[in-house]
């Protein structure tokens, strides 16, 4: 097992700020990085400005989403093409219940988490069945369907969105300045890399592996390929749910513009620039996808032409992404 | 009672008749062929057996249950477990992780148990990796547990698979052409192991092969097929001197020797 | 307007509609049917040729005009360009992931996509650009209805140009080789095909043909935007899988079908033309439901 790995639920928003370097080998060394880091991550509200947080925070929004997507990408082997839509789920639902029923916050959760896993076997049930391209475009489809049904309805406020979301609070504390959703989106981070580590390393897990490296012969081997593909489809769905939760929470606002197939495009980019699978890569995708518009800010729209280029190049020069494998 | 019994099989594709009309039955403990010259439909009897393909017509009872046309999961999790002609292993898992697959079926830990690594699952992962590391052990391949499974010589990579098919705790073992690539050695090795498996863990074998010494040499009932139809069947000096089984085969020589 | 006038508006509606997205589909499935992949920037190929059409309209209209001829030489430029295009990118991107892994070539053929529509995005600076052409509003009256002389030549060409296509692929050697290759591409190679030359060409008439629905949407729409290859590309996957993916009287047949009912479908109560796409994509899920294989598709035998 990577060592390195093994030390991701812990300090997993760290994890993936280290390179394949031969300094890194040693795990003593390994440790001081991941402990500097995740020191770093803890008091960053401390030493840095709202700008900073705001970019953090968003930083650690897009882990939670690419790990989500990982499942469905990574570990079963499927292509996702509107992962963006489970992400709308969640965060209409929040919108909807607290603005319009005026719902507290944390209980549109569960919700959110029960409407993500509908939406996940309504399209994944019939899909699932078929080779695995359909997905691909089904999703593509769905993703679509989602965005045009919150521009179409009047309770999802239509073109314009919902607005005047309420702030989540807990014990009487309300979450509101960006230093708390700084570490709500951290904790979530944290929270997405443990339950993908345990996972991966699960009797699903393998099954997830056995199906993506050959179908058949894990259908000769009893597992049944549509279910294992389907847990792994919802799983990533429910994932996507909850960060929209907490979107929907920080933003106060949102609009089905938000949820475009740009979204679920750059969302897969995270995943498969860092590489496929791989939990650390995973987390540097996440970081690569939101620090370089941000560095690279006259870029403006051609900002995509640049992630497809690279994702092209990744593709045909490095399909196993930016992150080492495993060395056997 | 026959643990497998096959009745009035038939298989088309694209209007080509494939399988006509089989019948045979395996007897339980027993070790049992299906032999033929090339092309006759071994494999696809397999893949009819095991759910890969859908058979046009006739029944398959499994074990006292009907399996015909259920899903290949299915089959394999009514007991009856199968290798394939041209290795179908996990290439880039490890050789403990593809025996692993086949416990898959008998073990039920879900998201839940594997996030929260409840005490349930922590058994359930101990009792996998024992029994895995006996079928391991028991096909002689033990040591290589942890090496990657496309590192393994060719006939290593074939143990693999028959631990992994071991591992689903099958009643029927259906092996198909395992004696396909192994030099004289590994095939008195590969029978003595094919009696292993019969007389220590009782479990019922049906194999497809090639090699009549070795078909001859272990076969108690052997079922001779050609152009999808049953043409003999018997124990081996019973076939031997069929004289239908001897056109079959001597009337295709050249192809053989191809 | 009486029901009959509604219905026959609607049919001649569907039916241009219909024929865009038959082209679009053709390529869909041919490409499909010979590599078993699903290219996903044929909607964006298809976009590109509007452009190209666009570009090469505005050089020759100061020589030959805006009208059917400047049209026409226009479209044969851009489709030979943009078919071009198609042969590249396969040889670029696709030809090196035919043995990898099936995850990898759809990330392939969708970054593909990203940078061919996100490349026009940068040019054009995300604005609709005006097609103008000077093709007049005469028609033909049937009733109440009205139907434009440019509705029946875009219809007319469309028929030519699947007809065209139906007879290469039924009646020459090269045809026979594309069906041949869909079947059993090494037993191909074996019997001396010339495969990889084959698949280029497959794709050169598949993005061709896209190019040529891209122009003639240009005109008849009056105009162009990076984004208008996005949904046509899903509709016209759905129509391949309507009428099966991999045969190409399928997808002709799906094309027109698809465009007929999302124009009927939008007159259906509660369905306004807001619904359109999401009554095709509906239609697509539910499709794959009972009907993977389409109506002319055949059933594939897994094969161990």
């Amino acid at each position: 097992m990577d060592r390195l790995d093994s030390a991701a639920p812990g300090n997993g928003d760290v994890a993936g700020t280290g390179g394949p370097l031969r300094w890194l080998e040693s795990q003593k060394n390994r440790l001081i990085v991941l402990t500097f880091l995740a020191g770093l991550a803890m008091f960053l509200p401390l030493i840095s400005n709202n700008y900073v947080l705001e970019v953090m925070t968003n930083v650690w929004f897009y882990v939670m989403l690419c790990l989500g997507l990982n499942i469905v990408v990574g570990y079963a082997g499927l292509l996702d093409l509107g992962y963006a839509a489970f992400f709308a789920v969640g965060a209409y639902t929040t919108g909807i219940l607290t603005s319009h029923f005026g719902v507290n916050f944390w209980l549109t959760i569960p919700a959110a988490v029960l409407f993500s896993i509908c939406a996940g076997v309504i399209i994944g049930g019939p899909t699932l069945r078929l080779r695995s391209d359909y997905l691909a475009i089904v999703t593509l489809g769905f993703g679509e369907i989602v965005r045009i049904i919150a521009r179409n309805l009047e309770i999802t406020g239509g073109a314009s969105g919902l607005i005047g979301i309420e702030k989540p609070s807990l014990f009487g504390f309300e979450i509101s300045q960006i230093s708390h959703f700084y570490y709500v989106f951290l904790l979530l981070a944290c929270l997405a890399c443990f339950v993908s580590y345990r996972l991966q390393h699960s009797r699903l897990g393998r099954a997830w592996q056995y199906v993506r490296e050959d179908e058949d012969a894990a259908e000769a081997m009893g597992i049944d390929r549509v279910a294992i593909k389907l847990y792994a489809y919802v799983i990533g769905a429910i994932f996507g749910g909850v960060a929209g939760c907490f979107f929907a929470a920080k933003m106060t606002a949102i609009s089905p513009e938000t949820f475009m197939f740009q979204q679920s495009v750059l969302i897969l980019l995270g995943v498969v620039l860092g590489g496929m699978g791989k939990i650390p890569g995973v987390i540097i995708g996440a970081f690569a996808l939101v620090l370089f518009p941000e560095v690279f800010r006259d870029l403006g729209s051609s900002r995509i032409l640049v992630f497809a280029i690279v994702m092209l190049v990744i593709m045909l020069y490095r399909p196993e992404g930016i992150w080492p494998e495993k060395k056997t | 009672m026959a643990l497998l019994e096959v009745k009035n099989l038939g298989l088309n594709f694209a209007g080509l008749q494939v399988i006509k009309e089989l019948s045979f039955s395996v007897q339980p403990g027993s070790i049992a062929s299906l032999i033929g010259p090339n092309g006759a439909g071994k494999t696809s009897v397999f893949n009819c057996l095991t759910g890969f393909y859908k058979p046009s017509s006739g029944q398959i009872v499994f074990d006292g249950k009907q399996i015909t046309r259920k899903r290949p999961y299915k089959i394999t999790r009514s007991g009856m477990a199968r290798t394939f002609q041209n290795l179908r292993l996990f290439k880039k898992m490890t050789v403990l992780e593809n025996v692993m697959s086949g416990m898959h079926c008998r073990t039920r830990t879900g998201a839940i148990g594997a996030i929260l690594r409840t005490g349930s699952q922590k058994r359930e992962e101990a009792e996998i990796k024992d029994f895995c590391e006996f079928c391991l052990d028991f096909v002689g391949i033990l040591d290589e547990k942890d090496r990657t499974a496309s590192n393994l010589s060719y006939g290593h990579q074939r143990r693999v698979e028959w631990a992994r098919a071991l591992a689903t705790r099958p009643k029927l073992l259906l092996l198909d052409e395992p004696a396909a690539g192994l030099n004289f050695d590994e095939k008195q090795q590969l029978i003595e192991l094919i009696k292993r498996i019969r007389d220590e863990l009782s479990i019922t074998i049906l194999l497809i092969e090639h090699d009549m010494g070795l078909v001859m040499k272990i076969s108690e009932m052997i079922t001779v097929i050609d152009y999808g139809q049953k043409i003999a069947q018997g124990n081996a000096e019973e076939v031997q001197n069929d004289p239908r089984v001897i056109e079959a085969y001597l009337g295709r020589e050249e192809d053989e020797v191809a | 307007m009486t029901l009959q006038d509604i219905l026959l508006q609607q049919l001649a509606n569907g039916l241009i509609l219909g024929s865009f997205y038959a082209l679009v589909a053709l390529g869909y499935t041919m490409v499909y049917g010979i590599i078993k992949l699903l290219n996903f920037a044929h909607g964006d190929l298809y976009m590109i040729g509007a452009f190209l059409g666009f570009l090469v309209l505005s050089v020759l209209s100061p020589l030959i005009g805006d009208s059917w001829v400047g049209i026409m030489c226009s479209m044969v430029l851009s489709m030979i360009a943009v078919g071009l295009l198609g042969v590249l990118i396969q040889r670029i991107a696709y030809q090196p992931m035919l043995s990898a892994p099936r995850l990898s070539i759809l990330i392939t053929a969708l970054a593909v996509s990203m940078i061919l529509s996100n490349g026009v995005l940068a040019f054009t600076d995300g604005e609709y650009l005006a097609f103008s052409t000077d093709l007049g509003y005469e028609g033909l009256e049937f009733g109440n209805v009205f139907i434009t002389y440019t509705q029946m030549v875009l219809v007319g060409a469309a028929a030519l140009l699947m007809s065209a296509l139906y007879l290469f692929v039924h009646r020459t050697m090269y045809g026979k080789a594309m069906r041949a290759i869909a079947i059993d591409k090494d037993a191909c190679r074996l019997m001396g095909i010339h495969v990889n030359r084959i698949i280029a060409l497959t794709f050169f008439i598949g993005t061709s043909l896209a190019a040529s629905a891209g122009i003639m949407a240009g005109a008849y729409y009056g105009s162009i935007h990076f984004f208008m290859g996005f949904v046509i590309g899903l509709k016209a996957f759905t129509a391949a899988v309507i009428g099966g993916i991999g045969s190409i009287p399928g997808a002709m047949l799906g094309g027109l079908l698809l465009g007929l009912l999302e124009s009927f479908g939008t007159q259906i109560p509660f369905i306004g033309t807001e619904w359109k796409d999401v009554f095709s994509f509906g239609i697509l899920i539910l499709l794959l439901v009972f009907k993977p294989t389409g109506i002319l598709g055949r059933t594939e035998i897994e094969r161990m």
